[in-house]
């Protein structure tokens, strides 16, 4: 049983740091965030179906053009749903967001269809069985690639030319702009990112689950969860949160049933905000 | 000589010959509220399938009431109640459906149980499966059902489970919504009665990820047989997860995940799983079955073979449904909603697809299907076949 919580809430819990990561990179520069990445999951998982399945790419090829059209989506989102907002002094860009991902859901219902369909794999395939538990090596494959984007993430941050930049914005923005650095484009740089990161959330899962239209509502949500109680803008705060979340998920549902994950598990999230209102891995006062 | 109200007269009977002509010419329209998109559009596309070669039947042999064709009105639900009762309400208000289908989903059709009560509309069950749909209950009840009633799938179930599968221990995996609730009751009361454990009763939501949890309780509760209650994309996921926990228990579910892309969804698991149909196009066939084969191909470009006869089960039961309409429309000599009623209630013969029915329905059961008229079947690639046992 444990193995079991274990397996299943560090798979699933790695999923939602992905797509909470995103959220993460674009609040610390902005203070502002995408609410339609689960819409990004979708679109990358979608994409990826339509390149790997429907014209027979391989996933080397697939792959990769799926997480560049989730950038270009994130860039779209940002240019036509925050930054107008944001120049204005207004907090509408959070429905701008929300809209625009019902935008996207439903323009790739109408072109992808409303049947669920399969993402093959052959990570997904035959399970690696030690006892009464079983895994594929997707499942382990998802956690590492977590560690790996957040530890890439914390090296870029600290050892490139763009972090530096991006991390003066994110000190202060007015400064930043006044040494030259292009805070605008900058921020169009983060919401790119974080849809990548959400795209890429959704490629790794869709072979466990499936490719659907719909399929990132939930993980938005969950993932959103999760970047609150990770800090919102402590990346590795979010990690941690995000394998949390899996793993009372898991944890619940195999020591109490199904009938009380939903329950738990959201009333867990509110008594940590509750006790941690800036978030139980995040400092100082929380933004609005 | 002819007076002012003569003329009058004569033009209104003129009239009045002409709406009467407009109205043999004016066709009966029959609505189907059901899962046309989303994960059991299958079922949907299945069903409209099934009642269009029927009406395609009634209408060339000339229709009924004196020579008016049936039509089909489609309108998808979106396994959504508030939408299926929406859209059952314009096909009532605006349309004037003389009858509505209904389609997979259990939550829907009961969502439209009273209104078909209220308005007097019947309205025809052909797949979902809950109880209290026909037996809700109304008096009158203008509900009716050409499909498997959960009460007794659940004991075909179980019986399937302890007879092939040697089965001591039930797990029980449902989808948690009315439909789910609905086995639960059925299969706790059928594992009583056939004296037979039920080990643990789990539920999985629609769109869940992983029940891979939920299959470790039922298997450290020593189940030694799953019941699976739910649709084609959920389904699927039991079985991914079961082949990811490497537990090659035998399951045997509901109909539900005949309603969508099971196979593709649940990959190389899906041919383990017994489920129930009513009607199989494999095996030996009567003349009915041969010719709705036939009239399938004829009809639809990718029906090929009898494996793309898909869900058979929503074809079968569509096909039989809309002939006991049109007989019970003919029997009634109208399409009012009470003498339609009691049109299907005085049907006394009829041979279907399914079966011959012998008087169908009656005040006491709406049901025209029952346990004897289900067969168990398995996957076979992208085709339903039928197992022995």
């Amino acid at each position: 049983m444990l193995e079991t919580a274990l397996v299943s809430g560090l798979g699933s819990g790695s999923v939602y740091g992905l797509i909470a990561l995103g959220f993460t990179l674009t609040f610390a520069v902005s203070g502002t965030v995408n609410f339609a990445q689960g819409s990004s999951m979708m679109l990358g998982a979608v994409v990826c179906h339509a390149l790997a399945v429907g014209w027979r790419w391989p996933y080397a090829a697939a792959v990769p053009v799926a997480l560049v059209a989730c950038a270009l989506w994130g860039a779209v989102v940002e240019r036509l749903a925050v930054r107008p907002f944001v120049r204005r002094g207004s907090d509408a860009w959070l429905m701008a967001t929300v809209a625009l991902g019902i935008v996207l859901d439903n323009a790739v219902m109408a072109l992808f269809g409303k049947e669920p369909r399969s993402l093959p794999s052959s990570l997904a395939d035959e399970p690696i069985v030690w006892g009464e538990v079983g895994v594929f090596p997707l499942q382990l494959l998802i956690p590492a690639v977590l560690l790996a984007v957040a530890l890439g993430l914390h090296w870029a941050l600290r050892r490139t030319g763009l972090g530096l930049r991006l991390r003066a914005a994110v000190e202060n923005a007015d400064a930043a702009r006044l040494m030259g650095i292009d805070v605008v484009r900058l921020v169009a740089l983060t919401f790119a990112a974080a849809a990548a990161l959400a795209g890429l959330g959704g490629i790794l899962v869709a072979p466990l689950f499936n490719v659907a239209y719909d399929m990132g509502t939930l993980f938005g949500v969950k993932a959103f969860a999760v970047a609150i109680l990770g800090g919102l803008t402590r990346p590795w705060g979010v990690v941690a949160a995000g394998l949390a979340y899996g793993l009372v998920e898991a944890g619940t549902t195999v020591w109490l049933g199904s009938g009380a994950t939903q329950i738990i598990t959201f009333s867990a999230v509110i008594l940590a905000l509750a006790a941690a209102p800036a978030g139980v891995f995040g400092r100082g006062r929380v933004r609005v | 000589m002819i007076d002012r109200r003569g003329v009058l007269l004569a033009g209104a009977a003129l009239a009045g010959g002409r709406v009467s002509r407009a109205r043999a010419a004016e066709p009966i329209k029959l609505g189907l509220v059901a899962a046309l998109s989303g994960a059991s559009a299958k079922s949907g596309e299945g069903i409209a399938r099934g009642l269009q070669v029927a009406i395609d039947e009634v209408n060339a042999a000339g229709g009924l009431l004196g020579g008016r064709m049936l039509e089909l009105v489609r309108r998808d639900d979106e396994s959504n109640p508030g939408k299926g009762q929406a859209a059952a309400r314009e096909l009532i208000d605006r349309e004037g459906v003389a009858a509505l289908f209904g389609g997979i989903d259990s939550p829907v059709s009961l969502a439209i149980v009273p209104l078909a009560n209220q308005t007097k509309t019947p309205f025809m069950g052909v797949w979902a499966a809950a109880t209290n749909i026909t037996r809700n209950g109304a008096e009158p009840n203008y509900v009716f059902r050409v499909s498997a009633v959960d009460v007794l799938v659940d004991k075909r179930l179980v019986k399937h489970a302890m007879g092939t599968f040697n089965a001591k221990s039930l797990g029980l995996i449902l989808v948690n919504n009315a439909w789910g609730e609905s086995n639960q009751a059925g299969l706790t009361a059928a594992a009583a009665e056939a004296g037979i454990k039920v080990a643990g009763v789990e539920k999985f939501g629609e769109a869940d990820a992983d029940m891979l949890p939920q299959l470790q309780r039922l298997r450290a509760a020593g189940a030694d047989c799953l019941v699976l209650v739910g649709n084609a994309a959920p389904g699927a996921q039991v079985m991914k997860s079961l082949q990811r926990g490497a537990w090659s228990v035998p399951v045997v579910s509901h109909w539900g995940i005949s309603g969508g892309r099971f196979p593709e969804l649940a990959g190389s698991w899906a041919g383990r799983v017994h489920f129930v149909q009513t009607y199989s196009f494999f095996g030996p066939q009567g003349a009915v079955g041969k010719r709705v084969a036939a009239a399938m191909m004829a009809r639809y470009p990718d029906v090929k073979g009898l494996g793309d006869i898909t869900p058979p089960v929503g074809v079968a039961n569509a096909y039989d449904a809309a002939h006991l309409v049109a007989k019970g429309i003919a029997q009634a000599g109208s399409t009012e909603g009470p003498k339609l009623r009691e049109g299907l209630l005085a049907i006394d013969r009829h041979d279907g697809l399914i079966k011959s029915y012998v008087k169908p329905f009656s005040p006491g059961n709406h049901d025209a299907l029952d346990e004897n008229d289900y067969v168990m079947v398995k996957y076979n690639g992208e085709s339903i076949e039928p197992v022995s046992g």
